[in-house]
């Protein structure tokens, strides 16, 4: 008797065997894709959009990659949403992580095909991501107690960051600029505070930091365009009509003299707004919604400089270095706090006219300028930078300094080859897979910058036979050199980071052994 | 299709548009959903028991979940079949009244029904084997009361509670961390338990997850969590002693109901309605503040000015919160909803020590943390995750943890897991079979087959041999009649599941038997089944 299908029409089962084949071909699929990205000599992929205007992203960043791509295969997601986490946590190593879990599951792969049960594979992998991670702990270098090393750490860092991206040319000028941003913020990672701004035109080399905060906007037409000592009222308010917000009022008139008097009621009640803002003694006023023509005349008038339209980031970001408080209603002068800065000047970059707010009350805030030849080149050095500033914002909060170029995937993979050896039973092949996952890593670090990688690979393992050594892959002269001379250096977490969710993604996916799909949706055609 | 003849010889048509529908009848009627539900079990089979596979589910709008259970499984499954659909409903119902077992039950009830499809094949009447598989169930429920145990808990020694939910969270993807996840799963089921009248309202203790962070930092609060923030960002952050206004109107001018107009015809009549219009914005925070507020929670939007006006006047707000969220708050603050704000009183304010934001991340997600609540009760079961899949997964494993928590309060009964009980219930069961005079007899002795059935799945799924193993416990079992050994699935070394702490609530397994039977039971005395056929 053939059993009935239980499940409707358009479903699909997968079981067994098939299901882990679907899962692993499709997360190896998303590591061959990546796999080329990865790397100071990785290569930038063109990503283009379907929607309207085919828009153009030119990028090596492993997570924005993957979140534009539509995948229908599960485990492809699984991949996928770990690239996104470690973005949202740590903001570096998203190529790195699916790298690494693709690697590991490639090697389940032929486990499981040497008829090696899933679950052994994945209590193996356990023990060894945990032998992993207590081998890079005793590697570690803490720098925290001497601030010149840890800033000489912090440099490293951000130019091994920065030299897999587009920044790589200037990685020297564009790390200085991310370290001393950083060192600003004093501890905190809330990366608000560092506002980055984009204007095309100029070189990347003329990208610079300015201490202090720029907004994007200009001076109304007759007001001064230098203030000293600044008093700032930022404010959300309605500076066009002011409407009357009673439910079901409405004007009715009967005659044009009234509407003329009634005009001049409103023209009176802004006037007497404009009147109470100015009474509370300032030569600033920033609001967030529109200024139209008559009040803002009345503030050129009284010799201050009204800024209009300031979007909700930057007032609130106004708000917060400027130290004033968000005002919508103008009564009690004496009570709202205003917000200070020392000069608040026109600029120019470029073609635009900026305006610069400098000598601002909280120190911690700093603006990014970057220029470049065109608006990708700025989009990707701005991912760049947004990397390099998430990784040493999470670095100055955990000081922790590894080497880079490989050095750490050789000595996890040496101390788990070792606990390989030592440990009984089945396990013993998923650790020693394991160990074979992580010198995928090096590997493919040189392929990718187009070296015999065998070769050096090979090198770097018997270099790194010797206790206390520092070899790593040197990418630019092509061979085994010392890590902690070329000044390569990676932050603790991030690596930790990678280990542990390409770990847990390739135990999620292996844990697997059948796909349900339900049938799609019906859509309702509109016809 | 079977036509039916009238005495002329002219067909006869009995069922509605009966050329369009198909139809079995009898053996071959019980054959067809036997093998439907034998495959539903089938897919949950691996599913089982700590070393289980997970499922990878794609629901229809190509969402993905990945889980092992049972009862999450087969709800995404959306099968068509109605014997499946009755496999379904089993397990939602063993997930409504106990909450863990989802798997098992399945599995027994497949077992059950294999077990079945033999006997029928041997002509044994269906009625009869149903019959005989009642007698089973009595006699295996009987025998696990007898076996099991009470245990011994207390508001200060929780340790044996924690111990049965890691037996339950172990099978699941989260079993890393199941000790700490135990911990918050069990102080979250006595804080609001009453243990007097051994009850416990699972409604009070709400499971929130946000993506981030790891599963260590999985958090039990006491108090509850509101996913927004103050509405100006410049109001307080955290505020002490908070007396909380609870309101469902909105910081605006009054919206009559009725139609009506104002209408402004001369400029006093603009200039009072201004003025007007200040004074309500004026009152409406006052009377707030008359009343001790220290904290407004809204259900709708404020005005800007008003937002204002809050701020000025040091009195935090937070906008825009939702209607169910509302009624928590009132609930753990021991507030009352305001809806107008002449009725606001002192009395109606709602208390909390601590309310706090908290932000997440590198992103800039914000929640509201509302803790030390006058009716400190409710709790809430903060989960962080690596994604999104992870979270959802968390979710499901605490409610099982949960749900046995709650069973082990209200009946502290145990029987030892791994299997155990279940061998020991299909010896016991065996045994018995023999006294049976009749045809019951072979229906009993398959039940006792069909129950071993259960660690022989674990067996198989922890990778042991599962006919060696199992009748190497069997064995090991009558020789030194203790019923306490089981499989050893994790590898441990020692079969006792005594000494490997593994156990389960005597209501959940009792309750995984009857309902087990009592669906094999209904499928059994099917002899029919007229469905319309593909068009």
């Amino acid at each position: 008797m053939a059993i009935e299908k239980i499940l409707k029409d358009d479903a699909t089962e997968e079981k067994g065997e098939r299901a882990r084949m679907a899962s692993f071909v499709g997360a190896i699929a998303i590591t061959d894709l990546i796999k080329t990205t990865l790397g100071p000599k990785g290569m930038d992929k063109i990503l283009q959009s379907t929607g309207r205007g085919h828009g153009i992203t030119v990028t090596n960043d492993g997570a924005t990659i993957l979140k534009s791509l539509h995948i229908d295969n599960p485990a492809a997601k699984v991949l996928i949403d770990i690239s996104k986490v470690q973005d949202d946590e740590v903001g570096d190593g998203t190529t790195s992580v699916v790298v690494l879990a693709g690697e590991l599951l490639r090697e389940a792969e032929k486990l499981v095909a040497a008829k090696i049960h899933p679950m052994t594979i994945i209590s193996g992998y356990r023990m060894a991501a945990e032998c992993a991670r207590s081998a890079l702990l005793q590697r570690v270098v803490d720098n925290k107690e001497n601030a010149e090393k840890f800033k000489s750490d912090l440099m490293k860092i951000a130019m091994t960051t920065l030299s897999s991206k587009i920044l790589s040319q200037d990685k020297e000028h564009f790390a200085q600029l991310a370290v001393d941003a950083v060192m600003r913020l004093k501890g905190s990672t809330n990366l608000e505070a560092i506002q980055i701004i984009k204007k095309p035109g100029g070189s990347l080399k003329d990208s610079f930091l300015d201490e202090g905060f720029i907004l994007d906007k200009k001076i109304g037409l007759g007001q001064p365009k230098r203030i000293e000592n600044a008093k700032i009222l930022v404010a959300n308010t309605a500076m066009d009509t002011d409407k009357v917000k009673i439910y079901g009022a409405r004007v009715r008139v009967d005659s044009m003299s009234k509407v003329a008097e009634i005009e001049g009621a409103e023209k009176e009640k802004m006037r007497e707004k404009v009147q109470k803002i100015i009474a509370h003694g300032i030569n600033c006023f920033v609001n967030r919604q529109l200024i139209y023509n008559f009040p803002e005349e009345l503030f050129a008038d009284a010799g201050i400089l009204a800024i209009e339209h300031a979007d909700f980031d930057g007032i609130e970001r106004l708000a917060l270095v400027t130290g004033g408080e968000i005002a919508s209603t103008f009564d009690n002068p004496e009570s709202v706090k205003l917000g200070h800065c020392k000069v608040i000047e026109e600029i120019m970059i470029g073609e635009d006219k900026l305006i610069h707010f400098s000598g601002v009350e909280m120190g911690q805030a700093c603006t990014i300028v970057l220029r470049g030849a065109s608006h990708h080149v700025l989009d990707e050095a701005e991912r760049s930078l947004h990397d390099a500033l998430c990784v040493l914002s999470q670095t100055v909060n955990d000081t922790r300094v590894l080497l880079g170029g490989g050095w750490p995937e050789m000595i996890m993979a040496k101390e788990v080859d070792e606990l390989a050896r030592k440990t009984p039973g089945k396990k013993s092949h998923a650790i020693e897979a394991f160990s074979r996952a992580l010198v995928a890593i090096p590997t493919i670090i040189a392929d990718n910058a187009g070296l015999d990688s065998a070769d050096l690979v090979a090198q770097l393992r018997a270099a790194h036979h010797k206790e206390g050594c520092n070899a790593g892959i040197d990418v630019i002269s092509g061979s085994v050199g010392d890590m902690a001379e070329l000044g390569i250096s990676e932050s603790f977490k991030v690596k930790q980071a990678v280990l542990l969710s390409a770990t847990e993604a390739a135990e999620m996916i292996l844990r697997v052994d059948e796909i349900i799909t339900c049938a799609p949706r019906q859509r309702e055609d509109r016809m | 299709m079977a036509l039916a003849f009238d005495e002329y010889g002219r067909p006869f048509i009995i069922l509605k548009e009966q050329d369009q529908k198909t139809r079995l009848r009898g053996i071959e009627a019980q054959k067809a959903n036997i093998s439907a539900g034998k495959a539903v079990a089938r897919i949950l089979r691996t599913s089982l028991g700590p070393k289980g596979m997970d499922k990878i589910l794609q629901s229809p709008d190509g969402d993905v979940t990945i889980t092992n259970d049972g009862a999450t499984i087969l709800e995404q499954m959306d099968v068509d079949n109605q014997i499946a659909k009755l496999m379904v409903e089993l397990s939602r119902s063993q997930d409504y009244e106990i909450g863990d077992g989802t798997t098992g039950v399945v599995v027994m009830a497949g077992a059950l029904l294999d077990q079945a499809e033999r006997l029928l094949e041997r002509g044994i009447h269906p009625i009869r084997i149903a019959e005989g598989y009642e007698m089973a169930s009595r006699i295996a429920v009987e025998h696990l009361e007898h076996i099991s145990k009470k245990f011994d808990f207390g508001a200060t020694n929780i340790e044996p509670l924690v111990q049965t939910c890691m037996t339950t969270l172990s099978s699941k993807i989260v079993n890393r961390c199941k000790c700490h996840l135990a911990e918050i799963s069990v102080k979250a089921v006595l804080s609001v338990a009453d243990l007097d009248r051994k009850d416990v309202n699972l409604d009070m203790i709400k499971v929130e997850g946000k993506v981030g962070g790891k599963l260590e930092d999985t958090e039990l609060i006491y108090g509850i969590t509101v996913d927004k923030d103050m509405s100006h960002p410049q109001m307080p952050k955290q505020i002490e002693d908070a007396k909380i206004a609870i309101l469902t109107c909105p910081f605006e001018p009054p919206k009559p109901k009725t139609k009506h107009k104002v209408d402004i015809d001369t400029v006093e009549k603009f200039q009072t309605l201004r003025l007007q219009e200040q004074k309500y914005f004026d009152d409406m925070v006052q009377k707030c503040k008359d009343a001790g507020a220290t904290l407004v929670i809204c259900q709708w939007g404020f005005d800007d000015e008003a937002n204002h006006l809050l701020m000025h006047r040091n009195l935090p707000a937070v906008r825009w919160v939702g209607g169910v969220e509302l009624e928590l708050i009132a609930i753990a603050t021991g507030g009352r909803i305001v809806p107008r704000f002449q009725e606001l009183t002192p009395e109606k304010l709602g208390r909390a020590g601590l309310v706090r934001e908290k932000s997440f991340g590198t992103t800039k997600d914000k929640m509201l943390y509302i803790e030390h609540c006058a009716n400190s009760r409710a709790v809430t079961i903060f989960i962080r995750g690596g994604n999104k899949m992870m979270i959802e997964e968390t979710k499901r494993s605490i409610h099982d943890a949960l749900c046995v928590a709650r069973n082990l309060i209200r009946n502290n009964s145990i029987v030892y897991g791994g299997g155990s009980a279940e061998i020991s219930c299909s010896i016991a069961v065996e045994a018995a079979a023999d006294k049976y005079p009749g045809v019951e007899q072979y229906a009993i002795r398959a039940f006792a087959d069909a129950l071993d059935s259960v660690p022989m799945a674990l067996a198989e799924n922890s990778g042991l041999q599962p006919i060696e193993t199992l009748s190497e416990v069997k064995s090991q079992q009558i020789k030194e009649n203790n019923p306490h050994y089981g499989i050893d699935c994790n590898d441990v070394g020692t079969n006792d599941m005594r000494q490997q702490d593994v156990f389960e609530t005597l209501i959940g397994k009792q309750q995984q038997i009857l309902l087990a039977t009592q669906v094999v039971k209904m499928i059994l005395k099917i002899d029919d089944v007229i469905s319309p056929s593909d068009y």
